[in-house]
């Protein structure tokens, strides 16, 4: 399967990455390669294989559904770009 | 005892010097700092912390005195910088997180400092620990303390563990934290004359380690003797409930049985880690290990493991692809770099393609090709069935023998750029190491000879799940028998 400058292209887009148009072709070269040295994979038979998932089986554990840790709101606001008091100030990401 | 001294005692050497009142920890902590600053240009550190050092060690000699010691009471160590460090800058060794302090401790470090260790700094590492040869890192190449006899080229030190790889080697530190997705423990270790254990997955909390590839992201230690990294894995090991692939066993006291010998076991040889292009040097090492073994009263047996070649190409699919998903959270707006643009997506963009460095940014391309719709059965699925497969040959494998011997790595360690512009030469480097990740089972390299350049070389060894104390005993005897005690000389 080929991979051409467009796909790149969209890739990049999708995982929201700027990739210079300059980049750009030698980018598609290296993925290309890359993804057909992964084609190998096609030789083998996985027919009625499972899929990995664990590599201990094991039931995902719950917990009470209560508060474990917290007041702490000067500690995770210490991180932010901006805080005004105790609240974490970002861009707007909703439309 | 003088500061070289004090730098070259293994960790249970320095538990019974301190035990017996030879030494103190803030003795140990003052030689380690001052071999520190005489080795920056090996660019080993990204964050050195001197001042929480002699904290750590005053608090530990007053521990002591009050009779209140841990296992690794006074142990300066190196923490690779993928551990969120509480209050010490946690960087992955990305431009993205840059200048980022956690406010909470990861679990595997925490464990390791209530056990009484002394923080010295944060290790250098490959960006996000993406590479292998710890070449990609924001903050400049680490050197390997080792030169190949009669050059004087620098060497990568393998791995993304790489730096804790070459600051144990160098006498920088006593022992240090490494993670292995793909082989990030072992390869530097190999590498760097050092032994690096990597536990089964699930052994040591993910817990506030920056994630690479999360089902295969194991934290281990890297230190300079069989015994220190049992000990290590002791502190470090533990069920957390903070993360859901902790697994809730009991952890036993592995420093206990390294000694009890391989006698009556049975050794795997499996096949297929004889690859075409091993070199002649480590084909002679793995007999060697062989005939070790077996002089220890192991009983050798040949066994397949079929799938071997295909790891590696299954590996490639399933790290990125997670790693994609993880890394997805680096978007510039709740911490980290931003670089703003002309609107939403076009600030995630900028500050992504600006943050990540090329080999991050060429593994999110292909993660997020391989699941994106249209291509997920055709790559990602399939690589997690033949990690299936992988797997499913260790078990049978495992049927007929107690362990296994391979050797570490295909080479030796390799000059820098020597072959960072081949993204699939870099890969085969792990090519030996990555089935066991696929499989999640304990695996460690241990140093057992110099190749023909006069470069270390390691030994591995792969046990069954939760099985890490057959692992330790097998490296134990190899160590012995190796006798391997090279260490990197005086830097030209």
């Amino acid at each position: 399967m080929a991979v051409d400058t467009d796909t790149v292209r969209r890739i990049a887009m999708l995982a929201r990455l700027d990739v210079p148009d300059d980049e750009l072709a030698a980018l598609t070269g290296e993925l290309a390669k890359i993804l057909d040295w992964m084609g190998q994979l096609g030789e083998i038979d996985t027919d009625g294989v499972v899929p990995m998932t664990a590599v201990k089986p094991m039931p995902l554990r719950r917990r009470a559904d209560a508060v474990t840790e917290g007041g702490m709101a000067d500690e995770i606001v210490a991180n932010a770009p901006e805080a005004a008091g105790p609240f974490y100030t970002v861009p707007k990401v909703i439309e | 005892m003088a500061g070289g001294a004090l730098t070259g005692l293994t960790i249970a050497a320095a538990r019974d010097a301190l035990a017996g009142g030879e030494i103190s920890a803030r003795e140990l902590a003052l030689a380690h700092i001052a071999a520190i600053e005489d080795a920056r240009p090996l660019n080993a550190f990204i964050t050195e912390t001197p001042e929480r050092a002699l904290a750590d060690a005053a608090a530990s000699d007053a521990r002591r005195r009050r009779g209140e010691a841990g296992a690794l009471e006074g142990i300066p160590l190196g923490i690779k910088d993928l551990f969120c460090t509480e209050g010490v800058m946690s960087t992955a060794a990305s431009a993205i997180l840059d200048g980022f302090v956690p406010p909470y401790e990861s679990t595997v470090s925490r464990n390791l400092f209530e056990a009484g260790a002394v923080m010295l700094g944060k290790l250098n590492l490959d960006e996000f620990a993406m590479g292998s040869s710890n070449e990609t890192s924001h903050f400049g190449p680490v050197e390997n303390p080792w030169r190949r006899r009669g050059g004087n080229r620098p060497l990568v030190p393998g791995r993304p563990s790489a730096r804790s790889g070459a600051a144990v080697a160098a006498r920088l530190c006593l022992g240090a934290t490494g993670t292995d997705t793909g082989g990030s423990i072992r390869q530097p270790a190999a590498f760097c004359g050092v032994v690096g254990a990597k536990p089964t997955y699930g052994r040591c909390s993910r817990w506030g380690i920056v994630a690479f590839a999360s089902s295969l992201d194991q934290a281990g230690p890297v230190a300079r003797s069989v015994r220190d990294t049992a000990i290590m894995l002791g502190a470090m090991a533990g069920f957390d409930p903070k993360d859901s692939t902790s697994v809730d066993i009991a952890v036993p006291d592995f420093e206990a049985t390294i000694d009890d010998g391989v006698a009556g076991l049975r050794v795997g040889i499996p096949a297929e880690y004889a690859l075409d292009e091993t070199p002649g040097d480590i084909r002679a090492l793995w007999e060697d290990g062989i005939a070790w073994l077996r002089d220890a009263g192991a009983e050798p047996v040949e066994v397949s493991l079929p799938h071997t070649a295909y790891a590696l190409p299954a590996y490639h699919l399933i790290a990125p692809a997670e790693a994609s998903s993880n890394l997805a959270r680096y978007d510039g707006v709740r911490y980290g770099r931003r670089v703003e643009g002309a609107d939403l997506i076009d600030t995630y963009a900028r500050t992504r393609g600006a943050g990540f460095g090329a080999e991050v940014r060429r593994r999110i391309l292909i993660g997020t090709y391989a699941l994106s719709a249209g291509y997920y059965d055709a790559y990602y699925l399939k690589a997690q069935k033949v990690r299936t497969l992988v797997a499913r040959d260790f078990d049978d494998a495992f049927e007929a023998c107690d362990f296994l011997l391979m050797p570490t790595c295909p080479s030796d360690a390799f000059a820098i750029g020597e072959k960072s512009d081949d993204p699939i030469a870099m890969y085969l480097n792990d090519v030996l190491t990555v089935p066991a990740s696929l499989a999640g089972l304990p695996a460690m390299s241990v140093p057992a000879g110099l190749s023909e350049g006069g470069l270390p070389l390691g030994l591995q060894i792969v046990s069954r799940a939760f099985d890490e104390e057959t692992m330790f005993r097998a490296a134990r005897s190899i160590e012995k028998a190796a006798g391997f005690e090279a260490r990197p000389g005086p830097r030209a």
